[in-house]
């Protein structure tokens, strides 16, 4: 069942000068429990599609929209933000956009406290949000003097102690080294398995999206313009290229083996490509 | 031996809580380097080259930068020769336009309106964003802003470039055009020091590569030694990429295990194979 339906929805920002049109009828269902990833370059409207999940668009931001977006049967354009932000939750780019409290732990008691939950369940909501994301150690801490990624772990707690139907990610490990990013994609599909959060994963690097997602999107200058699974998207090199993504590593590798030596290569995980290559390596007759 | 252009000697420093960010760093980076810094989030990597421009003073140990204490130079002197692109655009971003945003350092630096003019309009270009030489900063999305930053300090074509993440935000494509463009002024001799986490980043354009930990140098060798020392990345929370890994997977078939890149594979893998169908 669709926990998200996007239907015929436009948006153009108001400025000065001419309206800027940054979506153009974009038509989306995802699934509810399902992990979804909408990729596309710098520009395509990705961010702007957030705020359109979350009711931010229409009501807080000035421009003009049309279509409908229903988030598990609510209609955005009927319901205030407010009332959406325990629905969806989004992390966004830029962690310092959402920090401002004294202590990590206030930061995340912030969200719980308007929600105007129990004391006891505030405070195991912020136990149990700030060790899934690793930055229990630093409860008393001030945002302020911690590391971008350090931060954008704190801001994922935020939203992650909400518990929302829907978690939206804008990019939200592109600040986080290695061991980060794994921590947090772990983090939110444990979520997904666990208790049916759906996932939206947004952004232009495909190497971890891929691995998490079912379903894949890509956005150009505010059209989908491919959806389908992420094996067969990530296949087609030109598609990916003009979408500006950055490609599993090993999908690049199927790219360049398959233009060099005529093979049909087509992984998205070191297990696939190892166990074709040895099986070329040992008996050079087979082929990929 | 030629003289180092960033010579770091016993540095320590300390914010004011008192707890060491860095610790102890003694090291040389040639002229003409284009030096990788990578490690955790948190482990210094920050701290360390904020040094090199002045932002931070030491708190103990010495700095020279071209044989310039930076403890003793203010950040303005060092500003033509030191350039610094930070991790978050908006710490960087103050001008109504992007082209003033861009003309800024250099109007600083007492260059002629012509020659401002001319450098502001082909950096734009090469960075692709010239439509947007009129609009204000702060309307634009993240991804442009941090391209204007770029332009903004590559238009001032510093001897040593610092770029602190550079590329979080960006697209491929983007990535791909600013990387160019590092590499040919790398090319041209500038010094390229990159701080980052991207392992791919740092495989296929850095030559050498510091490894930091928690405030400590725990590795400094060519990119390809760093990478092909699985442990040392383990133990500073990173991972090679998925071709060096591949690369180690398959050595029992023949394959290196110090590969960076995905076309070096390819010519390894299509040498052992004869693959030349």
């Amino acid at each position: 069942m669709a926990i998200i339906q996007v239907e015929h929805l436009s948006f153009a920002y108001t400025t000065d000068l001419e309206p800027v049109k940054v979506l153009d009828d974009i038509n989306l269902e995802i699934d509810k429990g399902e992990a979804f990833a909408l990729m596309g370059p710098t520009g395509a409207g990705k961010s702007t599609l957030c705020l359109a999940l979350n009711g931010i668009i229409p009501h807080l931001v000035n421009g003009t929209m049309d279509g409908r977006v229903l988030v598990d049967g609510i209609d955005t354009r009927d319901t205030y933000p407010a009332a959406l932000s325990q629905t969806v939750g989004i992390i966004h780019q830029d962690p310092d956009s959402q920090l401002f409290c004294p202590s990590v732990e206030e930061e995340v008691a912030f969200g719980l406290e308007n929600a105007g939950l129990a004391r006891q369940e505030i405070t195991e909501r912020i136990d149990w949000a700030l060790r899934v994301v690793r930055m229990d150690a630093y409860r008393k801490s001030s945002p302020a003097r911690l590391s971008g990624g350090q931060k954008q772990r704190v801001a994922i707690a935020c939203s992650l102690a909400l518990l929302p139907k829907v978690l939206v990610l804008d990019e939200p490990t592109s600040s986080l080294d290695p061991a980060g990013q794994a921590e947090v994609y772990e983090a939110v599909e444990r979520l997904r398995r666990e208790r049916q959060v759906t996932l939206v994963l947004v952004g232009t690097d495909a190497e971890h999206s891929a691995a998490y997602t079912a379903h894949m999107a890509f956005l150009i200058a505010g059209k989908i313009i491919a959806l389908g699974e992420p094996q067969k998207l990530l296949a087609d090199k030109q598609l990916v290229t003009l979408a500006g993504v950055y490609p599993p590593q090993m999908m690049e590798l199927a790219w360049e083996l398959n233009s060099r030596c005529q093979t049909s290569y087509n992984w998205l995980h070191m297990g696939q490509a190892e166990s074709d290559l040895r099986a070329r390596l040992q008996d050079p007759r087979s082929h990929g | 031996m030629a003289e180092p252009i960033i010579r770091i000697n016993r540095l320590s420093h300390a914010y004011e809580e008192g707890t060491p960010a860095i610790h102890d760093i003694t090291l040389d980076i040639p002229d003409n380097a284009f030096l990788a810094i990578i490690g955790h989030n948190g482990a210094g990597k920050t701290t360390l080259v904020k040094h090199f421009n002045g932002l931070l003073k030491p708190s103990r140990g010495q700095v020279l930068v071209t044989g310039i204490d930076v403890a003793s130079t203010s950040t303005a002197a060092l500003a033509h020769l030191v350039g610094f692109v930070f991790q978050n655009p908006d710490h960087q971003i103050f001008s109504g336009t992007v082209q003033e945003e861009v003309a800024f350092g250099l109007k600083n630096l007492g260059i002629a309106s012509h020659e401002v003019e001319r450098r502001v309009g082909q950096i734009l270009d090469e960075l692709e964003i010239g439509a947007f030489r009129d609009t204000p900063p702060a309307m634009l999305g993240y991804g442009l802003r941090r391209k204007i930053t770029l332009a903004a300090v590559l238009a001032m074509d510093p001897r040593i470039l610092v770029l602190d993440e550079p590329t979080v935000g960006l697209d491929a494509h983007s990535t791909n055009e600013f990387f160019n463009h590092i590499n040919r002024m790398h090319q041209q001799g500038h010094s390229i020091i990159l701080v980052t986490h991207d392992m791919r980043l740092a495989a296929r354009y850095s030559s050498s590569c510091l490894v930091m930990r928690q405030g400590c140098t725990i590795g400094y060798d060519t990119t390809r030694n760093i990478f092909s020392n699985s442990n040392l990345l383990a133990c500073a929370g990173l991972a090679q990429p998925a071709v060096t890994r591949l690369g180690s997977a398959l050595q029992d078939a023949g394959m290196p295990a110090n590969l960076l890149s995905v076309e070096e594979f390819a010519d390894a893998y299509l040498g052992l194979s004869e693959h030349t169908l």
